[in-house]
């Protein structure tokens, strides 16, 4: 590629990029705690679980949908990992069973939308309601505590020195940018959202691929859960509310657009990393929880803001 | 015939002029040096080919674009227009392509949306707007209750409210952008009648078209632009079909459609007693290869609802479809594609491209599949087909990552085209090929419909356009009302004949 090329293509994330080091020299500026490795591993571990999340909600936002159930299956399939391991079942087999749990939640809601002809928000939205629910249900209203050391590797372990949850986000997203960027799968999935009678008509088979990518993201929520879960050594029933809402703020501070049609899972992964950084710093910093609320939405609108002002076509 | 000119003689006076107009974009001079006057009464034809330059020229008129250099005088006094507000607010109105009604309002407060007339406390005075929209329809002389609600309106019908809209904003120039490329024959002749009519009010009228023949009848003047230039500018009853296209493409185009034909040979496709309960009733055609069967019809007769049938895009109620002799369930889009099935369609926009993605992405949309080992893409064979693609189409693009959004409407229609060529479809259904696009570029199409057949391909051509019917089909169907109401040959057929078979006028095989 030239390098206008790579620029147009590129240089939204490029923008994110340089924003997202903007903000750490700042942060150094202030505290100097916050450019130590120790800080930098503790940010990429803080991020992880959003990050993950967001790759898939990524995915179904390219495909021009959206997905509100993301938090409710992180507790669903949570609850349903820990209540396993309580009973001893083996840990692959229950870490695969709250995988499952968490892809089936995602493809009933793609089932929903392609063949049951739903919105996207309205049926999403109704499993949100329908996932937290059965959390609740399972467990009594009550948390599931205490793993053996097996499990809570996935949250304290180390590889090369890297915490798990970074390697396990470094691999989501490696996998996620590979199959967004060469495969067919991630192919349609920009043409659907751009524009879905037109792929139909391409042999696209747009109901396939739009069910999937929901599974995809049902998927993603369930790794989160067991990351979580393993974090807290806890599995709870309120576990992830308002996850979504993270979730779509880095895929939107990434770049993507909530039209469908354009994106990418770098743009997420340095939209996750601005919000963990941001959240890091201010607490370093002392600034009260509700401060940082206003801060981390006042740091999305002027991120689709600067989007918008350089998108627009000169007259 | 007298020598007078039929631009309004008495008063040949300039309401808007532009002189030496400038606009340039990143890489391309879109506008160079172009002065344009137009007169109080007067229908002006804008000509030129995709790319020449006629849409930047008109959002400068419009406001949407602000020109680089040149002045702009409206009667005679410089003005500079600031905005799309600003241009209507001193009389300056554009009917776009693509119209901006709201369709779920009706047509009254669609004329005066953001300008209604209030009551006290701001309420909208529902009656005095309904009156009001009333009587400029009225005036307009059009049969439009000011109550009815857009969504429910001909596509005429809204041209229609558009005008009036203009026309409640004092409108003096009046820019109509392809207003006839969605109307039908008897809806076209409405449409002149009011031209007419606003002609008499001393509206200065740009008209927008492809189709040549339109500029003839209804015109005063015409200015031809070729890339970004100011041509020429010519009294219509002054000028000829030839020159114009001389003019605009800049040599002489031996052949406005030149067909060669191909030798025929096997059934390619073959459709039998194929329903679609009350859009499509017992339609039997065979495709062979090498053959460009035309199908005419008009608006409404089902033409495009048959290409979708066959092509899997909708449901079929009976009826059997034979592929290279063997009989197929063609069940979605995906199947035909794997038949070697290829569609065309009329809409590129919002059927046949992704504007966001590439010219490489959607050339090898269908083809994805096919480029791919183990599910990983092989980029080097999408880069070869669609390098191969941009050159034998000859796309005007700054390259294969280039995206489609940014091409123009000739070079769009290529990139469609290139899809269906990369997967190497033995039968094309082509819905208006040539729909919205220049007269260098229809050309092109036509030669390369002609490589096409000489290839051995099946080729069912639909089009709106009789001459191009005429000009390129070996065969041709005519539908009306759902079904195939005549079947030409080539030599048989008059343009009288495929009119009379699609007003449902006459019987299988008339002659």
């Amino acid at each position: 590629m030239k390098p206008r090329e790579f620029l147009a293509h590129s240089g939204r994330q490029f923008g994110t990029l340089v924003g997202l080091f903007a903000l750490c020299a700042v942060l150094w500026a202030l505290t100097p705690h916050f450019l130590t490795v120790s800080n930098l591993l503790n940010v990429a571990q803080q991020t992880s679980i959003n990050a993950v999340i967001a790759v898939g909600l990524t995915f179904v936002i390219i495909s021009g949908g959206i997905d509100l159930s993301v938090g409710s299956l992180v507790a669903f399939s949570g609850v349903v990992t820990a209540s396993l391991l309580q009973r001893a079942v083996p840990v692959p087999l229950a870490l695969l069973a709250g995988l499952v749990t968490g892809l089936a939640c995602g493809l009933v809601n793609g089932l929903l939308i392609t063949y049951g002809r739903l919105p996207p928000f309205i049926a999403t939205l109704g499993l949100m309601s329908v996932a937290r629910g059965g959390a609740l249900l399972y467990t009594d209203g009550r948390p599931v505590s205490g793993f053996d050391e097996e499990f809570r590797w996935l949250a304290t372990g180390e590889v090369l020195r890297v915490p798990v949850p970074v390697v396990i986000m470094i691999v989501v997203y490696v996998i996620a940018h590979f199959v967004l960027r060469r495969t067919p799968f991630g192919r349609y999935l920009f043409a659907i959202g751009g524009n879905e009678e037109a792929a139909l008509l391409s042999g696209v088979r747009v109901r396939l691929h739009k069910t999937v990518v929901y599974g995809v993201c049902g998927l993603l929520s369930a790794l989160a859960a067991v990351m979580l879960t393993a974090r807290l050594n806890s599995a709870q029933p309120i576990a992830g509310i308002n996850y979504e809402l993270d979730a779509i703020a880095a895929t939107v501070i990434g770049g993507t657009s909530l039209l469908g049609g354009q994106g990418s899972v770098v743009g997420t992964l340095i939209g996750a990393l601005i919000m963990g950084v941001l959240r890091n710093g201010l607490n370093l910093l002392g600034v009260s929880s509700f401060i940082q609320q206003v801060v981390i939405g006042a740091v999305i609108i002027l991120a689709v803001l600067l989007d918008t002002a350089f998108k627009r076509p000169k007259r | 015939m007298t020598a007078i000119p039929p631009a309004a003689p008495l008063t040949p006076r300039a309401v808007l002029t532009l002189r030496g107009i400038r606009k340039a974009y990143p890489g391309v001079v879109a506008l160079d040096g172009v002065d344009l006057e137009l007169r109080a009464g007067e229908v002006h034809v804008l000509l030129g080919e995709n790319g020449a330059g006629k849409s930047t020229l008109m959002k400068i008129i419009s406001g949407a674009v602000a020109c680089d250099a040149g002045e702009v005088l409206l009667d005679g006094v410089p003005i500079e227009i600031r905005g799309p507000r600003h241009a209507q607010a001193v009389g300056l109105g554009i009917i776009y392509q693509e119209f901006n009604l709201i369709p779920h309002l009706t047509a009254g407060e669609n004329i005066f949306l953001g300008r209604e007339p209030r009551l006290l406390a701001g309420v909208i005075d529902q009656r005095a707007l309904l009156r009001a929209a009333q009587k400029i329809l009225d005036e307009l002389g059009v049969a439009i209750d000011a109550r009815s609600v857009v969504s429910r309106l001909s596509v005429a019908q809204q041209q229609m409210v558009e005008v009036a809209k203009a026309l409640s904003l004092n409108a003096r120039v009046l820019i109509m952008d392809e207003p006839t490329s969605a109307l039908t024959e008897q809806e076209i002749r409405e449409l002149f009648a009011t031209i007419a009519r606003l002609k008499a009010r001393g509206v200065a009228l740009v008209y927008i078209s492809h189709r040549m023949e339109e500029l003839f009848a209804i015109g005063d003047r015409v200015t031809v632009l070729r890339d970004g230039r100011h041509v020429g500018t010519r009294l219509i009853g002054e000028t000829t079909m030839s020159e114009l296209v001389r003019l605009m493409v800049g040599r002489d185009l031996k052949d406005q459609f030149p067909k060669q034909a191909a030798p025929v040979g096997d059934e390619a496709l073959r459709v039998a007693g194929l329903r679609r309960n009350g859009v499509l009733h017992d339609i039997n055609f065979t495709l062979r290869r090498g053959e460009v069967v035309g199908l005419a019809g008009l608006m409404g007769s089902g033409r495009t609802e048959l290409a979708r049938a066959v092509f899997g895009a909708d449901p079929i109620d009976g009826g059997r479809i034979f592929v290279g002799g063997h009989e197929r369930q063609i069940g979605s889009p995906r199947a035909a594609i794997g038949l070697g099935l290829g569609f065309l369609t009329e809409d590129r926009k919002h059927q046949g491209l992704v504007l966001g993605l590439s010219v490489q992405e959607n050339t090898c949309l269908p083809s994805v599949g096919a480029f791919s080992r183990f599910g990983v893409m092989q980029v080097a064979h999408e880069s070869a087909a669609t390098a191969a693609r941009i050159a034998e189409l000859r796309i005007k693009t700054p390259g294969p990552h280039q995206r489609v959004v940014t091409l123009s409407g000739g070079n769009q229609q290529k990139v469609v085209l290139g899809k269906w060529l990369t997967t190497a479809a033995g039968v094309f259904i082509f819905d208006e090929p040539t729909r919205g696009i220049d007269v260098g570029a229809k050309v092109e199409i036509y030669q390369l419909i002609n490589q096409l057949a000489a290839r051995g391909a099946a080729i069912l051509m639909i089009s709106s356009e009789l001459p191009e019917i005429l000009g390129m089909s070996d065969r041709i169907l005519v539908m009306h009302a759902g079904r195939i109401a005549g079947e030409f040959t080539a030599a048989e057929a008059t343009q009288e004949k495929l009119l009379a078979a699609a007003l449902g006028r006459a019987g299988l095989h008339a002659a």
